[in-house]
């Protein structure tokens, strides 16, 4: 039945290059294609499972996309958006949020916080959104909870952020500071011996707070380490060589970086051009995920290490199904990052928790969240923990010359979410 | 009636009649809270724009630096609500309870001396007006007095701007860094964030609006309105007349510092939080383009220029979200290009004559009754 819907719209729709651009892109996805075309509404009642006045019709459920694609950050966000509309037309092609199918209205952040702010509300008041997939700096975030809560939005944040944050209204599928920063240096600490650290950061508040955790955890928990060095540079900064002339005096075991954004490119080259020698050098970064090594060059990067908690690379069943769809949808050269992997899990999380608190009110969905896990996750399991973070296993990677991470090590178990770490503050 | 019909002229008291109508009853007889938030923001840009009406339009000072007093004027509003939202009970999760959160990310375990007074309203109201005018006779001084001025001014403006920005920044402990100043709450007890008192900060923001046209007017009319233009037009022979010319510069740019100053303070109660990206180059170009594109030289024509590009902004960004920066770039060329004068222009040159005729032709119809009722509503 599929096949008979789809000739007649070739036959109108040919005139446009874009209808045979999606067109194709459609019959380029088999999985899809062959599917029976779902049939929606035969859920539940939607007087039952929305009675706060959410968007919701007996076949359809509205969502909002909230990223950036124009400004500074499109270049970071756009994968997130990719990933989310992904997940979106694979859920609705395997029927659906309890029957109905998701609709979703994308709006531009334009890398401006109160823009952020300004579409989160139009997005919760006029289109009255089930839920939010969106945002990607802490700025813009930082923006939008205020409006999140007063007018009790879900918004589902997919960065690896710092932490020092927990709200009813959002769920964070992302890795909070701690997750990503002790794992790696347990790691580094005992597989390469190192004692001295040498920490840089972009100079905003989470490069600030990741460091302020490694700081603690470097000096309290691993014996005999300690920091030789700390410095920050404003975003976009592209003058590294005084800070390498300096590591080069210092010599740490471990130079610890969270430069972010272009910076990255200009700190990585003048890092080789110096003559550091990524092989005898160890370097540990918590901020470069493929998506900028796309940018910085793999030549320039290959054998640096990066922990987080996905890499395009990971060897599962779920991530090689993951990868292909997304190469499918939004073509073969488009890499994968941490971060896109994470927004992929938003509407896939929100869909199990519709479906188990059996409603799409947010108190429900906020109350349900808890516990809920998804076996499909490409980076493997993952489960919301009572803090709306997710429990996920942390991994060391080393970047290749083709830009891509080979898996060295990860942790045995799902590392715990641990937004307000004692001690650590 | 004398006074009314040279305080404004006719064409003028159309402005202000029309904008009273569109701001006061049809605006929020016709939009809903949110959209009708979405106006007052855009209003509080519109205090910027008559600001540089005076300052670029009248003085002929080009300030592409307008963001320092807009962001001056929010700080200080947003350092006093901030203090008011980070009581001790609202902060018993930090390890320091009752300083600002960000402050607590950044290790501060007090408050620091210059946010202190910021805890009384009275002060921060004053430091609001005093603050971006100190800051701004600081500049004026030295730029003017050695007569510094033109392109090497607006150079100066604009670096000033990013530094304002990079010091903002890069003290995240004491400012909040790159988010701003985040998660406003409360004015004196009373919750800005609800509808209600969206519509009650509106209606204040609106009034306070015609006041800053008012008093712009005011200054426009007076002699000082009039050596400014002379200034514009031929420095030189201002100064040998025997005028300190670097002191009307600098009250000109005071002026135009205090009405942004006042704009950035409502834009954080509206808003409800003040970053460093409305300090920087971007915005504040940003603002001259509103004035630009409603006409430099009108009041009224650099109000309705800041509501028309916003609005422009935000529904161009909601139909097409990839495409609409093309499209608003293509408006402030096709409008700078066409129009140098901007709206006010295109009134004052297409419009206006048009309806002269129509009115001219009517009253040789009717006789003399027709001057008559024109002249009527002047009182």
């Amino acid at each position: 039945m599929n096949g008979v819907l789809m000739s007649d719209e070739t036959e109108k729709g040919l005139k446009s290059p874009l209808r045979r651009q999606l067109l194709m892109g459609m019959a380029a996805i088999p999985a899809l294609a062959m599917m029976p075309r779902p049939s929606f509404g035969a859920g539940p009642a939607t007087s039952a499972v929305n009675t706060t006045g959410l968007a919701v019709t007996d076949s359809e459920v509205t969502v909002g996309i909230l990223h950036s694609v124009t400004g500074t950050m499109a270049i970071s966000e756009t994968g997130s958006v990719q990933a989310e509309k992904l997940a979106i037309e694979q859920i609705n092609a395997s029927g659906g949020v309890l029957g109905r199918k998701i609709k979703f209205i994308q709006e531009d952040g334009a890398s401006d916080w109160p823009t952020f702010a300004e579409k989160a509300k139009k997005l919760l008041v006029n289109d009255k959104c089930a839920a939010v997939m969106g945002c990607w700096t802490s700025a813009s975030r930082k923006a939008v909870l205020p409006v999140f809560e007063q007018y009790n939005g879900m918004l589902y944040y997919p960065t690896f952020y710092e932490g020092l944050e927990q709200s009813k209204n959002v769920i964070y599928t992302g890795q909070e500071a701690t997750q990503q920063i002790i794992a790696g240096l347990d790691w580094v600490n005992k597989t390469k011996g190192a004692k001295t650290f040498y920490l840089l950061g972009s100079d905003y508040i989470w490069p600030r707070t990741s460091n302020k955790i490694a700081r603690k955890h470097i000096e309290g928990h691993l014996q005999g380490a300690k920091v030789v060095g700390e410095e920050y540079f404003p975003l976009g900064h592209t003058q590294f060589n005084s800070v390498i002339n300096k590591i080069k005096l210092t010599k740490p075991d471990v130079i610890y970086a969270i430069i972010v954004g272009g910076s990255n490119v200009a700190f990585y080259k003048q890092l080789k051009a110096a003559g550091i020698d990524m092989s005898k050098q160890t370097l540990l970064t918590i901020s470069v995920t493929e998506d900028e090594i796309d940018g910085i060059g793999g030549e320039n990067i290959a054998g640096a290490y990066a922990c987080m908690k996905y890499f395009q690379s990971l060897d599962n069943a779920n991530n090689k199904a993951f990868v292909s769809a997304f190469k499918k949808m939004w073509g073969e050269k488009t890499v994968i990052g941490d971060v896109t992997q994470a927004a992929y899990l938003g509407p896939w999380l929100w869909k199990l928790t519709v479906e188990k608190a059996g409603s799409f009110d947010i108190d429900k969905i906020a109350a349900a969240s808890p516990g809920i896990e998804f076996k499909g996750a490409p980076e493997g399991y993952v489960r919301i923990h009572e803090n709306h973070h997710l429990w996920s296993k942390t991994r060391v990677g080393r970047a290749k010359a083709d830009g891509q991470y080979e898996l060295i090590y990860e942790t045995a178990d799902l590392v715990e979410p641990d937004p307000f770490p004692k001690g650590y503050q | 009636m004398i006074i009314n019909s040279r305080f404004f002229n006719r064409s003028e008291l159309i402005g202000f009649v029309s904008l009273l109508l569109l701001l006061v009853v049809i605006l929020p007889l016709a939009l809903d809270v949110f959209r009708l938030n979405l106006v007052a923001k855009y209003l509080t840009y519109a205090f910027v724009a008559i600001g540089l009406v005076l300052c670029w339009g009248y003085g002929g000072i080009l300030s592409l630096g307008q963001g320092v007093f807009f962001g001056l004027g929010g700080y200080c509003m947003a350092m006093f609500l901030k203090l008011e939202a980070s009581s001790v009970a609202n902060t018993k999760i930090q390890s320091t309870p009752g300083i600002p959160d960000f402050m607590d990310w950044n290790q501060l375990t007090q408050l620091p001396f210059f946010w202190k007074p910021f805890q009384s309203f009275p002060f921060a109201l004053a430091a609001i007006i005093l603050v971006p005018a100190i800051f701004a006779f600081i500049i004026g001084a030295a730029m003017f007095k050695r007569r510094v001025g033109g392109v090497y001014f607006a150079i100066i403006t604009q670096a000033v701007a990013a530094i304002l920005t990079i010091l903002i920044v890069g003290q995240q402990g004491y400012t909040g860094g790159i988010n701003g100043i985040t998660d406003l709450r409360t004015l004196h007890g009373w919750d800005i964030r609800t509808d209600h008192a969206k519509l009650i900060l509106y209606f204040v923001e609106v009034f306070l609006l015609f006041v800053a046209i008012l008093v712009a007017q005011f200054i426009r009319l007076t002699k000082l309105g009039r050596i400014l233009v002379a200034m514009r037009e031929q420095e030189d022979r201002v100064r040998f007349s025997g005028y300190s010319v670097a002191n009307f510069k600098i009250f000109a740019f005071c002026a135009a510092a205090v009405f942004a100053a006042v704009g950035g303070a409502l834009f954080t109660l509206e808003v409800g939080f003040m970053s460093p990206s409305f300090v920087g180059i971007v915005p504040s170009i940003e603002m001259v383009i509103y004035t630009a594109v409603g006409g430099r030289l009108s009041i009224f024509g650099a109000v309705y220029g800041t509501i028309l590009v916003n609005f422009a902004k935000t529904s161009l960004s909601e139909t097409f979200p990839q495409l609409w920066l093309f499209g608003l770039g293509a408006l402030f060329i096709a409008v700078v290009l066409a129009f140098p004068n901007g709206l006010a222009g295109i009134w004052g040159d297409y419009v206006q004559p048009r309806i002269d005729r129509l009115l001219a032709s009517r009253t040789k119809k009717s006789g003399n009754g027709g001057l008559v009722a024109n002249g009527a509503p002047a009182e």
